[in-house]
């Protein structure tokens, strides 16, 4: 079984959940797919078995000894990328989407066109079976093919070792990186906190998970720091008929837990919060 | 005229206060009367307009992206369009002639009409999302980013938000989390960039690979650290470390929180925000001097 934990909003818990629901398992694949800001690594210092080149895109160089600055490339760039500054043709590197089109049209073959190749996945193992996770190099920008590279490696790895579960820690909003995340997997658990923004942006993430027709369901964390608009977003997920799976407590003891390099679960296995957490991973398996 | 000022408020790691960063600074200099703007570039996720409820709408525009239209009579199923598209966006089978775009992963870079000689390529509009124009006062606007559910780059429509900003004298970028292309798009514009992190493993870790990315872009930049005292020392010490500044620190508290979850701003309650809020400012104004004159 494959369940990711995707939430919309930031920094509402998904990665210590997936981290709890990790460590209940004797055996899983844990893959981290917010490949922006990974961090599951630091929580179970995995033992990297093997490292993977991901080519996350292209960008154009010019070569000035080819150029003639006939601008016929900036007049074709359709992200503004291309610019001409005191008669020299420059490309601007954060803008270029790397589409290739300057370097089909330039008439002197002036464009050369290099893979982005600095981003890489990990494999390795942790207690609680293997993990996989990417890192997206600064200043390269497709977290959705990285995220893609992610999910392929984790279903090889459980293949070929017979671990029946994967669980993807996904990244923030709706996005290519959270789309990349969810797609086929059988459940989806949209973690969520009771503020504005939380609900809000649940809203959103629920239809993006109806509209690929998956296996919905929601936890509302931190509960108790706003009770009513808890009520309203159980409200909502009874309306959508989607299940909510577990209410936890505002609890300091998760940071501790992170502080200290383990799951709540496994830092304080008879915490309220802890029980809270087993509950709902139970619901699934 | 002076230059604009162009501030990014940003955090690798999500929901460590952006938000509540920029809807509060806006909010006390609009209200201090200001030429200010504060454009929410998160467009999966846009939230200041949930705190910042005072604004009367004055427009809202579509932000569409170019996606070609094949006709299928004009084709002669050569293929070249599909071997021009560096997204796979267009699928292509000479034999059982198929070839099918793939709109949601188009980029709208146009190489497919470049390279279709038999004039079987228009264009058509894609809805990517809407740019609203949010009125404050004469001077001050927040400009909100939102991109139609089901889109996957949000880039495009940052970008024009972004642009609606220009001829402010201030701008604040309410920066979408992470450091992928929406991250990059946003502060590549800004001219300073406050980074918001949280004391922990987690938030450090985050912060470092923000810094990296900021590095790489010639960006200077500063910290807030929010919900102090939980977590641990390991933000301060790197902060100390490489000699960063830390702009401001905001204590955990469960009353901020609870203010925050219902929509509330700190600077429209207590004037001991308001000051803190103003520090932040001048701070923030010292420091951009210091970098960019």
């Amino acid at each position: 079984m494959e369940i990711a934990i995707i939430s919309g909003k930031g920094g509402t818990g998904k990665s210590s959940i997936s981290a709890a629901f990790a460590t209940l398992q004797k055996e899983v694949v844990l893959a981290d797919c917010d490949v922006d800001a990974a961090n599951l690594f630091l929580l179970f210092n995995p033992v990297c078995e093997e490292e993977q080149v991901v080519i996350s895109g292209q960008k154009a160089v010019i070569d000035y000894d080819k150029c003639i600055a006939c601008g016929e490339c900036i007049d074709y760039c359709r992200f503004d990328a291309i610019v001409e500054e005191n008669n020299r043709v420059k490309i601007i590197e954060t803008f270029c989407d790397g589409c290739l089109l300057c370097s089909r049209i330039c008439p002197q073959e002036a464009i050369d066109i290099v893979d982005e190749d600095k981003s890489r996945i990990y494999a390795g193992s942790f207690k609680n079976g293997r993990m996989v996770y990417g890192r997206l190099a600064p200043g390269e920008e497709n977290t959705g093919k990285i995220v893609s590279k992610v999910r392929d490696k984790a279903k090889q790895i459980a293949k070929e070792s017979g671990i029946k579960d994967i669980i993807i820690d996904g990244p923030p909003g709706i996005g290519c990186s959270a789309i990349s995340s969810i797609t086929g997997v059988d459940a989806v658990v949209v973690v969520t906190e009771p503020t504005l923004s939380g609900l809000h942006d649940l809203k959103r993430t629920l239809e993006i998970t109806s509209g690929f027709k998956l296996l919905t369901s929601v936890i509302i964390n931190k509960y108790d720091i706003n009770e009513e608009m808890s009520s309203k977003i159980e409200e909502y997920c009874a309306q959508k008929n989607i299940e909510v799976v577990g209410k936890y407590p505002f609890d300091p003891l998760v940071v501790e837990a992170m502080v200290n390099c383990q799951s709540i679960t496994d830092f304080a296995p008879d915490a309220e919060i802890s029980k809270l957490i087993k509950n709902s991973y139970l619901k699934f398996s | 005229m002076t230059k604009p000022m162009k501030i990014a408020i940003a955090s690798g790691k999500g929901g460590t206060g952006k938000t509540f960063i920029s809807t509060n600074l806006y909010n006390l200099l609009q209200k201090k009367g200001l030429n200010v703007a504060l454009v929410d570039c998160d467009a999966e996720e846009p939230n200041a307009r949930l705190f910042l409820t005072e604004g009367i709408l004055k427009s809202s525009r579509e932000v569409n992206q170019k996606v070609p239209v094949i006709d299928e009579s004009k084709c002669t199923y050569c293929g070249k369009c599909a071997e021009y598209c560096n997204y796979n966006a267009i699928f292509f089978l000479k034999e059982p002639k198929i070839v099918n775009v793939l709109e949601e992963i188009c980029h709208g870079c146009g190489a497919c009409s470049v390279a279709c000689s038999y004039g079987a390529i228009t264009e058509k509009d894609d809805l990517l999302g809407h740019v609203s124009n949010f009125e404050f006062s004469n001077k001050s606007a927040l400009i909100e980013s939102r991109t139609r559910v089901g889109v996957y780059s949000s880039v495009n429509v940052l970008k024009a938000a972004i642009k609606e900003a220009s001829g402010f004298d201030l701008v604040l970028f309410d920066a979408p989390p992470g450091i992928g292309c929406p991250f990059i798009q946003t502060v590549a514009q800004a001219d300073y960039v406050v980074l918001v992190t949280e004391p922990t493993p987690y938030g450090l870790s985050d912060l470092k690979q923000s810094i990296e990315t900021l590095k790489g872009m010639d960006k200077p930049y500063g910290v807030i650290v929010n919900r102090a005292g939980l977590g641990n020392d390991v933000v301060y010490d790197y902060l100390k470390k490489e000699n960063i500044p830390l702009l401001m620190s905001i204590p955990f508290d469960k009353n901020i929180a609870v203010s925050y979850s219902k929509g509330e701003l700190l600077t429209d309650q207590d004037s001991k925000w308001k000051e803190k809020f103003s520090e932040l400012f001048n701070k923030v104004k010292e420091e951009y001097g210091n970098s960019n004159n």
